[in-house]
């Protein structure tokens, strides 16, 4: 039955992207629409914005701000650890996008601080020059591939996200090695398996970097929520953004903003 | 008589510099913009003189009304010169309001001015650093930088990792109209609710 609606779910996502890629004209039209999407049904994701608005007030701003009364070193090590285990994932979407010299740096990256790193807790791979080059998930991959966003929408808990990145969310599950790994034990558990690498540790690992995501940004959400006269349109602008950045891999705010609009404000 | 003309003209002229006071240099200009920030933002200073004092450099050195043209988008060419003017003045008081309450927090900040990419003539953007403190991470801030007059350069927005806000608050806005039918006395009443906070 789950699966019916993970199947039907992503049918009618790819339907949407299709849809959207269907109404761009060429790539002028696609460079003016950089970083923007229209909603698929604002009405229920206003509401569902309210409500994970409500659920980080009441669970995940406290645990965020508990996380960040552990010592320094205990926190920039867990953060460590996390990132270790979320390169792998990076590492195919590199492979994916035949970003190959990136993918290098990532493997560098992942065998360095897991050994002399000590499990990912120290990051001596920056200090040898294989610097963080930023993180890679599958609708990022699908954006390198030139599929257009297609609709924003907010999902339960997850929040903010575009057609195209919940199919992301979809594809990451079966390109991150860690869920594969900890999935495969155990539903083998037993005959192959290790109890230690149970499934539910995969959410374990995702949900600390949550917290660790959450505890990094607690006065950048604060400054945001004060400041902003529509907090929902605020996100939404920003997640756009971001996301329009990441895939395009460049600092260059000429790659990732769209100038046209500042060119006609002439004082 | 003619003496006396050239005498007035270059007082009036070295009092106009005086009262800028920032270098034409982008990078300088943006350098001595966040040596001021910091000298305001120093923990031992009230939250009341950090605001006053934000406020009167905000004045001198963004281009508040550009950045207020850019935020109401495609809606600036349908207002008339009666509520464009009302905008202009309420845009004025929310963006000093909101400008101040984002950096009024910050004590003692320590950003490092990096380097700058000349988009045009009228555009330079220039890059700087905010350190990393043991509670936040380190931020990446970029400044457009309006070159139009070389001489009196003026900040249109910045970006933050990449993120503008300027282009968020034109969304924001364009959001308010939007949701209201595209009625701009709504987006009035909300910048003057804010101001007012």
């Amino acid at each position: 039955m789950i699966k019916k609606i993970l199947y039907t779910l992503c049918l009618c996502l790819f339907l949407q992207i299709n849809i959207a890629n269907a109404g761009s004209e060429g790539s002028e039209e696609l460079s003016k629409t950089k970083g923007t999407a229209e909603e698929c049904f604002e009405g229920v994701s206003r509401a569902m914005f309210k409500f994970n608005h409500a659920l980080d007030k009441a669970i995940f701003k406290p645990v965020a701000k508990g996380y960040r009364a552990l010592p320094v070193p205990i926190r920039k090590g867990t953060g460590n650890v996390v990132d270790n285990l979320r390169s792998l994932l990076t590492l195919s979407n590199n492979v994916l996008q035949g970003e190959f010299g990136r993918a290098g740096n990532t493997a560098a990256r992942f065998g360095i601080n897991t050994t002399a790193g000590i499990l990912g807790i120290f990051d001596p791979a920056t200090k040898l020059g294989f610097e963080d080059q930023g993180k890679e998930d599958f609708g990022q991959t699908l954006g390198a591939w030139g599929t257009e966003s297609g609709c924003y929408f907010v999902l339960p808990i997850l929040g903010p996200t575009t057609a195209r990145d919940a199919v992301g969310l979809v594809g990451n599950i079966f390109i991150d090695p860690i869920y594969q790994i900890t999935h495969n034990t155990e539903i083998r558990n037993g005959i192959v398996g290790n109890g230690n690498y149970s499934e539910h540790n995969y959410y374990y690992y995702r949900g600390t970097g949550a917290v660790d995501f959450r505890a990094k940004n607690i006065e950048s959400f604060e400054s945001l929520e004060e400041n902003s006269i529509d907090l929902y349109a605020s996100l939404k602008s920003l997640y756009l953004q971001n996301r329009a950045r990441k895939i395009s891999n460049s600092t260059s705010i000429v790659a990732t903003q769209d100038d046209s609009d500042w060119e006609e404000i002439e004082n | 008589m003619k003496k006396k003309f050239f005498i007035i003209i270059f007082l009036i002229f070295s009092l106009s510099q005086k009262s800028y006071g920032y270098s034409s240099d982008p990078k300088q200009f943006i350098s001595e913009i966040v040596e001021e920030a910091k000298k305001i933002l120093v923990a031992t200073n009230s939250k009341e003189f950090k605001t006053k004092k934000l406020s009167e450099m905000a004045l001198n050195t963004v281009d508040i009304k550009g950045v207020a043209y850019y935020s109401l988008g495609k809606y600036r060419k349908e207002m008339n010169d009666e509520q464009l003017n009302k905008y202009l003045s309420l845009f004025e008081k929310y963006f000093l309001k909101s400008f101040t309450s984002r950096l009024a927090d910050y004590s003692d900040p320590k950003i490092d001015v990096l380097s700058i990419e000349v988009l045009n003539p009228k555009y330079t953007i220039v890059r700087s650093l905010l350190i990393a403190t043991d509670k936040k991470p380190e931020v990446k801030i970029e400044w457009r930088v309006y070159t139009k007059n070389p001489d009196k350069p003026l900040i249109r927005d910045l970006i933050i990792e990449g993120l503008s806000l300027a282009r968020t608050q034109k969304e924001e806005f364009a959001s308010v109209i939007e949701s209201n039918n595209g009625d701009f006395t709504k987006l009035f009443d909300t910048l003057k609710e804010f101001a007012a906070k």
